[in-house]
């Protein structure tokens, strides 16, 4: 176990010393409180398109937060991610349809069909290494899109309005656009505590030792293929309750959601912010939807600005968002 | 009649294959030679249909068209490579994937500013326009049955150049070791620029091809692109034969399913629910495949690397 502690301390630099380890809580510290606030600028008159757009971004984040923990700290990159965000959105519109507006139970479906997803593709994909793990994740979210879009009986193509959001309780509290944003406030952050305890776990030192030397850990008595699908699993099903929020934030649902390009979008914020960090998903997803909302308002064009800065990042700004803040090396 | 519509299915299938193939091709050697995973392969089809788009109008004629494209699109691939690409041969596939996705969404937005967002239509050259009489009663477009023509002409000529010539040779020894044809001596970012400008010129050739039996639009690249990598993936990267037989394979199942799978159903379930559960799976099929491909021999069928 002595090899594990070095390898921990040389992986995550931010905790080696006290004064670092300070940093590493301040910074998601400012972000969460900064969200915590953010529904009080409607007192100085705000519009509520603030509201909706820091709960996109929240969820969003919720999504690449995920992610992180298979690329950042797996180095399992999935090039599939958004394909859960479509179940647990789909699970949400498609019980909805039916009339089943208990939340806990579409929760409970959204978390299950996202288990059983990332299991099976999972256990399939995580034979295959590199690149060619790249390519059958990609495949199985385009699987999930094809399908989204032949579902006829749900909207096919078009999509889905809800006809409510979801019910907690018998109440319909998450109508109220304040409450909506503080059940995603509050998700995302229990969701990034879950992960720093996993992270920071023996579980997390494991698949951290896996992505620096899976042969070494092999040779150690770790067999990398059960901690990766386990990985795996969990970051699918968080990403399954991002769908959930979002499909109840904007009340609608289409196979747009599972989209390849959605996948790039995820895999983007998280570089942007800066990987293994959890944190730098938020940062990330926050400058990425801001960006987005400022350059459409300027010129319908936006890609145009868009695609060259991601060129640029990936080749100037490897650190990311966060790497700039020096909370990683 | 079923056996007829059959053929129809299976000619439609290969043609679909191939066009695959022709943009496979290139993927699969930059994939093999350098390592390294370009998703802007798919933009390049698209640039290649708005080249003859724009060159035909110009020219008023598709072979003049045809003509011009050809050459741009090359430059249009050597100019990106120059410009990005051959920063990120050295950076983990990470940085590749983000980077060419940068490109995508660039060149599908710069697409839709030059062009529009509309549509649009390429004619059929007049000599080929026509559809001739495979059976009775069955008529089949010409400009379908030169796409083959083409797709195996093609496909044949770089199984020659790639296993019968020295650049071919160099080639299948970079796809397997590049460190290794590099101390030997051999200029392999040179070796590079022309795997990388030919399979450019490919899927600008493909997209050309489709032009005027698809509409060409922004974005028509994407989907293509998920399309050569399942291709090349179940072909074994680095693999020509392989990205060929996976390709036909590919269009084949695809074509196929689309056509039989609700026609299967209908034995099991009841008419509406098998046509509805066989429009859902068809399309899912390929990845199907991909998947127990993968599941058996996670290198592809025929693995170029040692």
């Amino acid at each position: 176990m002595n090899n594990l502690v070095d390898l921990d301390a040389h992986a995550s630099p931010a905790l080696a010393t006290p004064r670092r380890a300070n940093r590493a809580y301040l910074l998601p510290l400012i972000v969460f409180a900064i969200f915590a606030l953010v529904p009080l600028s409607v007192l100085w008159g705000s519009q509520s398109f603030i509201l909706a757009l820091v709960t996109r971004i929240m969820i969003l984040a919720l999504a690449a937060m995920s992610l992180d923990l298979l690329i950042g700290y797996g180095a399992m990159i999935s090039f599939g991610h958004a394909a859960y965000v479509g179940l647990g959105a789909y699970s949400v519109a498609i019980l909805a349809s039916h009339g089943i507006t208990d939340g806990f139970i579409q929760l409970a479906v959204a978390l299950s069909v996202s288990l059983i997803f990332a299991f099976f593709t999972g256990a399939i994909s995580l034979r295959t290494k590199g690149v060619y793990f790249i390519m059958i994740t990609l495949a199985f979210g385009q699987m999930l899109f094809f399908l989204g879009t032949s579902l006829a009986a749900y909207g096919g193509d078009d999509g889905l309005t809800l006809a409510s959001r979801s019910m907690f309780f018998g109440s319909k509290f998450m109508k109220n656009d304040v409450a909506m944003y503080y059940v995603a406030f509050g998700v995302l952050l229990g969701a990034y505590l879950l992960l720093r305890a996993i992270v920071a776990s023996r579980f997390g030192r494991v698949l951290r030792g896996i992505r620096e030397n899976p042969v070494r850990m092999e040779a150690i008595g770790f067999a990398p293929y059960r901690y990766q699908l386990t990985a795996y699993v969990i970051a699918g099903m968080i990403a399954g309750v991002s769908g959930f929020l979002l499909a109840n934030q904007t009340e609608f649902v289409s196979p747009a959601y599972t989209a390849w390009q959605r996948s790039g979008d995820l895999i983007f914020v998280l570089v942007l912010g800066g990987l293994g960090s959890l944190h730098g998903a938020i940062i990330g997803a926050a400058v990425f939807s801001l960006l987005a909302d400022i350059l459409s308002h300027y010129t319908e064009n936006w890609a145009l600005i868009f695609g060259p800065i991601l060129i640029l990042v990936v080749l100037y700004a490897r650190g990311g968002i966060t790497g700039l803040f020096g909370s990683k090396s | 009649m079923t056996l007829t519509l059959a053929l129809v299915q299976i000619l439609n299938g290969l043609q679909f294959g191939l066009i695959l193939f022709l943009i496979a091709a290139g993927l699969t050697l930059v994939f093999g030679v350098m390592d390294f995973i370009n998703l802007a392969h798919g933009v390049q089809y698209m640039v290649g249909a708005y080249l003859v788009a724009a060159f035909t109008a110009m020219t008023g004629s598709f072979v003049a068209g045809l003509a011009l494209a050809l050459p741009a699109a090359l430059i249009f691939g050597l100019v990106l490579e120059v410009l990005i690409f051959r920063h990120l041969y050295d950076r983990d596939h990470l940085d590749q994937v983000l980077a060419t996705f940068g490109v995508i969404i660039f060149l599908n937005q710069a697409v839709k500013y030059v062009w529009g967002a509309a549509p649009l239509n390429v004619a059929i050259p007049d000599a080929l326009s026509g559809a001739i009489e495979i059976t009775d009663g069955m008529l089949y477009p010409v400009w379908r049955l030169v796409i083959i023509a083409v797709g195996l002409a093609v496909g044949l000529a770089l199984y020659l150049v790639v296993n019968k010539t020295k650049l071919g040779m160099l080639v299948r020894a970079g796809a397997s070791n590049a460190a290794m044809v590099s101390a030997l001596g051999v200029n392999i970012r040179l070796l590079f620029t022309i795997v990388f400008g030919v399979g450019a010129m490919l899927a600008g050739f493909a997209g050309a091809m489709v032009a005027p039996i698809l509409s060409v639009e922004p974005g028509m690249g994407d989907n293509v692109l998920i399309l050569a990598f399942v291709v090349i993936v179940i072909g074994g990267i680095g693999s020509i034969r392989g990205a060929f037989i996976a390709a036909l394979l590919i269009g084949l199942v695809d074509t196929l399913g689309r056509f039989f799978a609700p026609t299967l159903l209908k034995l099991l379930l009841d008419p509406s629910a098998a046509s509805q559960t066989g429009r859902a799976i068809a399309p899912m099929l390929i990845y199907i495949l991909m998947a127990a491909v993968l599941f058996f021999r996670p290198s592809g069928l025929f693995p170029s690397k040692q």
